[in-house]
């Protein structure tokens, strides 16, 4: 099981209405499964399959991810907010593993 | 039957055309094949627009495992006019699908960016899905100097 570290950079605070920046990366390797070992033999695919992004519970947006996209899958997009509130990352693992994390936004 | 030297040539000169012009169709044609297949998938059968989407693709990428792309689509991003989903597509790739962003009104304006795997030279794609089942695209070739799918 391979922990995957995440860092997400959100600004701290936003004027209510303003679109913001939001960038996100988590490390992980991203075995695409067309690879072989030194004996031959394919290497397994392994990726993180899904990523999602909520604010205060409600979805924001989301990535359906394949084997094309780069190790440590670096992902950055707009989120508009109108309240202070909480956004909530998930990054899913074909193993299962959900990794999570959490960053707070105060909206004046 | 006995050709003439000039006969001969002129038989084996076709036969090479022929021959040059099939390899140089069936792996390009194979791989677009591939990718208009899902794309047209994901659109449900509709032809993409131009128009309306714009992918950012550097002309040349010196390492194909990292590769970074932009996308941004025109839209307002209203509850009632929105994007809902773009697919990335690269053609050349021995799978064509990169990533699909699905967006909401609360994501404010239809744009993402990311790093991806170019096996080679090849073109990538950006299809665009909107709220009203519009369906828009726009494609960028990307020269790779290093290929990115390992091994």
């Amino acid at each position: 099981m391979a922990t995957a570290k995440p860092r997400v950079k959100v600004p701290a605070t936003a004027a209510a209405g303003e679109v913001i920046t939001i960038k996100t990366l988590i490390n992980h390797k991203m075995e695409t499964g067309l690879r072989k070992d030194k004996k031959g033999k394919p290497i397994p695919r392994s990726i993180i399959n899904k990523f999602t992004c909520e604010f205060n519970g409600k979805p924001v947006f989301s990535s359906d991810i394949d084997p094309a996209i780069s190790a440590n899958p670096y992902f950055e997009f707009n989120a508009k907010v109108t309240e202070s509130g909480t956004f909530k990352f998930t990054w899913v693992d074909d193993d299962g593993s959900v990794y999570t994390h959490e960053q707070s936004i105060t909206v004046k | 039957m006995d050709l003439t030297r000039r006969q001969a040539l002129a038989l084996s000169a076709g036969a090479v055309a022929f021959a040059v012009s099939s390899l140089q169709l069936r792996p390009a044609a194979a791989d677009a094949a591939a990718a208009n297949k899902t794309l047209m998938e994901f659109t449900g059968g509709k032809t993409p627009q131009s128009g309306k989407v714009k992918l950012s693709a550097p002309q040349i990428a010196e390492n194909g495992n990292t590769v970074p792309v932009s996308v941004s689509v025109d839209s307002e991003m209203s509850a009632s006019s929105y994007v809902q989903s773009v697919m990335l597509l690269a053609e050349g790739n021995p799978n064509p699908t990169v990533v699909t962003f699905n967006f909401t009104p609360m994501s404010g304006a239809a744009s993402a960016t990311t790093r991806m795997r170019l096996a080679k030279t090849q073109n990538v794609i950006a299809v665009a899905k909107m709220s009203d089942g519009s369906v828009y695209m726009d494609k960028k070739e990307v020269k790779v100097t290093i290929g990115g799918c390992g091994g």
